[in-house]
């Protein structure tokens, strides 16, 4: 509760807009948790059965791997790891910008303007719009996983692969999050796109569950340079797990996730500005 | 900053793009003028009308005031800010309350959104309980503040979304339709707050409407749009004197009669015993019931007032019909605008 409140209705730009955003951000997705509670069987049932669901996703690769030793030249192990890292990746992504697909929705029934009107970042707003905990179901199963996966893949861990770890889930989260953003700003455009996002977005995890070893060239060609999810697990995991990179990449790729993140987030950051502006010069 | 302008609008306007599909793929590029080279300014602390028909400008106006669009050209201010370019700082000195929309927290009591607000304006915590205390009074919040917001009725809700909006004590209060669908009783009691609030407070007002009985007992000055111009600016009695507008009296009278005769009302309608008369809306209606009352076998009556619809038909109408004369003296044939 420890809010700056000392200047009253104007001029109150106390702290950089980063971290207004974060605190509007905070104060929203705080009352979007209280509303669910409202419901608490609902709640708990929701979670349940995410976990369930996504639970299963992972069951139907063992169950593969009971008809294969291995898929595309990679073990059940070093699968279990591949799949954790984008999974939990995409699932910190998915519980902190997972919602931006409820925009265009806004944008139809007029409430947006409501967002516009606050003396907040809109971007912040729109994150946290529809912020749900129960997508925490998805990322424990995908911690799971990638628990069991880092036991269990064959590894002399060095400190620089050790280092890697945390580095592709920052990196990779933050590559969704800039999905899930330049998503919301392609609604702008198309206020009935956000299947077209979720195409990428969930589309995009789905792939990185297997080894790029399994896509042909030129697919993963476009998922590296031009849609960059390599980064994401495959290039950086390639180098953890000693494996040849895709297409490949020099050794220094598998250090480049947060420089990918970072490019990533700017370009989405203008994408979003770029949207934002034609909305308020346009209407709906 | 002058108090003469608090609001500022130097030929406004906004046009917008509207593609239409007119094949597989191709598509049709129009331009449409939401809002047509429009001046106006609004001192502090005035209670202003802004009416219309439904796709006049009232919105994209409003829209324009709070930053939310950009106009396409022209000159805004608003307490000497550029709403569009400060939007966020705009924020804290602005309410806005959406008749068909709401601020307010769904599933969440309503006290909840106003401590959002509370922290996202940044209210100083005695302000805040001061002017919570104060709104929950004069709306009659009290037994509400604890209710999920979805458990209100629209009435309620609306009481609710105008505290929400006046919470940060704002200089300027934009209401988009605030009485639209509220029944008799809620009307007059979001009427009578509006009323109170600009007589205390000082704060500005702009309300949009389709009810003239708002502008009626709210507004001392009243901006009429269509097709995105303002088609007049002034006090409400001078609109009734250029639109020449006409209130009805029907009455059920205890058989059917011929015409019934009381000038300068005259019968525009005779349907079995009802009958329909048009009387200035100038005129007093209590005198013409009185004559009526005793001259014919009167059983039920109802006077409607004239709708800003008609109003307004009769001001286009009386354009065209001077721009005739005009044109037909002078010999210049000049288009009015």
């Amino acid at each position: 509760m420890g809010e700056t409140s000392a200047s009253g209705t104007a001029e109150t730009f106390g702290g950089s807009r980063a971290g207004e955003a974060l605190r509007a951000y905070r104060l929203i997705a705080g009352m979007w948790i209280r509303s669910s509670m409202t419901y608490r069987t609902s709640f708990v049932v929701t979670v349940l059965g995410n976990l369930l669901v996504t639970g299963l996703d992972f069951v139907a690769i063992l169950l593969m791997f009971s008809q294969v030793d291995s898929l595309g030249g990679w073990s059940l192990p070093e699968i279990a790891f591949l799949y954790g890292l984008s999974a939990t990746a995409f699932g910190l992504a998915d519980l902190t910008f997972g919602s931006m697909d409820v925009l265009g929705g806004r944008m139809r029934d007029g409430s947006f303007d409501i967002l516009l009107v606050r003396p907040v970042p809109v971007l912040a707003q729109v994150a946290a719009d529809h912020f749900a905990l129960r997508r925490l179901g998805r990322i424990t199963q995908a911690v799971l996983v990638l628990g069991w996966g880092l036991l269990a893949v064959d590894v002399d861990w060095t400190a620089a692969k050790v280092l890697l770890v945390p580095m592709m889930l920052v990196s990779g989260g933050v590559i969704f999050c800039a999905l899930f953003v330049a998503g919301a700003a392609f609604q702008f455009l198309a206020q009935d796109a956000a299947e077209v996002q979720n195409a990428f977005t969930y589309g995009g995890t789905t792939l990185l569950q297997y080894p790029p070893t399994v896509f042909g060239k030129d697919f993963v060609r476009g998922v590296t340079f031009l849609l960059p999810l390599a980064f994401v697990n495959w290039v950086p995991a390639a180098y953890v797990l000693e494996r040849p990179y895709p297409l490949g990449l020099p050794q220094w790729a598998a250090f480049a996730s947060p420089l990918v993140a970072a490019v990533c987030c700017a370009l989405a950051g203008l994408a979003w500005r770029a949207g934002l502006r034609s909305y308020r010069s346009t209407g709906s | 900053m002058s108090d003469e302008a608090f609001i500022e609008l130097d030929g406004v306007e906004k046009v917008f793009d509207v593609r239409k599909k007119t094949g597989f793929l191709k598509r049709e590029r129009r331009q449409v003028r939401a809002v047509d080279s429009i001046s106006f300014t609004v001192p502090r602390g005035e209670m202003v009308g802004y009416i219309g028909p439904n796709g006049a400008g009232k919105s994209t106006t409003i829209k324009m005031l709070t930053g939310i669009l950009t106009p396409s050209g022209g000159r805004l201010r608003v307490a000497g800010i550029d709403p569009s370019r400060e939007r966020t700082r705009l924020a804290h000195r602005i309410g806005v309350v959406f008749g068909q929309r709401t601020t307010l927290w769904w599933d969440l009591p309503l006290i909840d959104s106003y401590k959002l607000m509370h922290r996202m304006y940044r209210i100083p915590d005695a302000r805040y309980r001061e002017n919570l205390d104060r709104l929950v009074e004069l709306l009659d919040l009290g037994a509400l503040l604890d209710v999920p917001v979805r458990q209100l009725s629209l009435g309620q809700r609306m009481r609710g979304d105008i505290a929400a909006a006046l919470l940060h004590d704002p200089e300027v209060l934009y209401l988009d339709e605030p009485t639209i669908g509220l029944d008799v009783i809620s009307k007059s009691r979001v009427r009578e707050f509006l009323r109170e609030l600009n007589a205390e407070r000082g704060t500005t007002v702009l309300l949009t409407t389709h009810d003239l009985q708002d502008i009626e007992q709210l507004c001392s000055r009243v901006m009429v749009i269509d097709h995105g111009r303002m088609m007049y600016d002034g006090p409400l009695a001078g609109l009734h004197e250029v639109g020449e507008s006409e209130r009805t009296l029907v009455v059920d009278l205890e058989r059917e009669l011929p015409p019934i005769e009381v000038p300068p009302a005259r019968v525009v309608k005779v349907e079995g015993p009802r009958q329909w008369l048009a009387f200035p809306a100038a005129e007093s209606a209590a005198v013409l019931v009185a004559r009526v009352a005793a001259e014919y076998p009167l059983v039920d009556l109802s006077v409607r007032e004239p709708d800003i619809e008609t109003v307004i038909a009769k001001m286009y109408a009386e354009q065209a019909e001077q721009a005739e004369k005009a044109g037909s003296a002078g010999n210049a044939g000049k288009a009015i605008s």
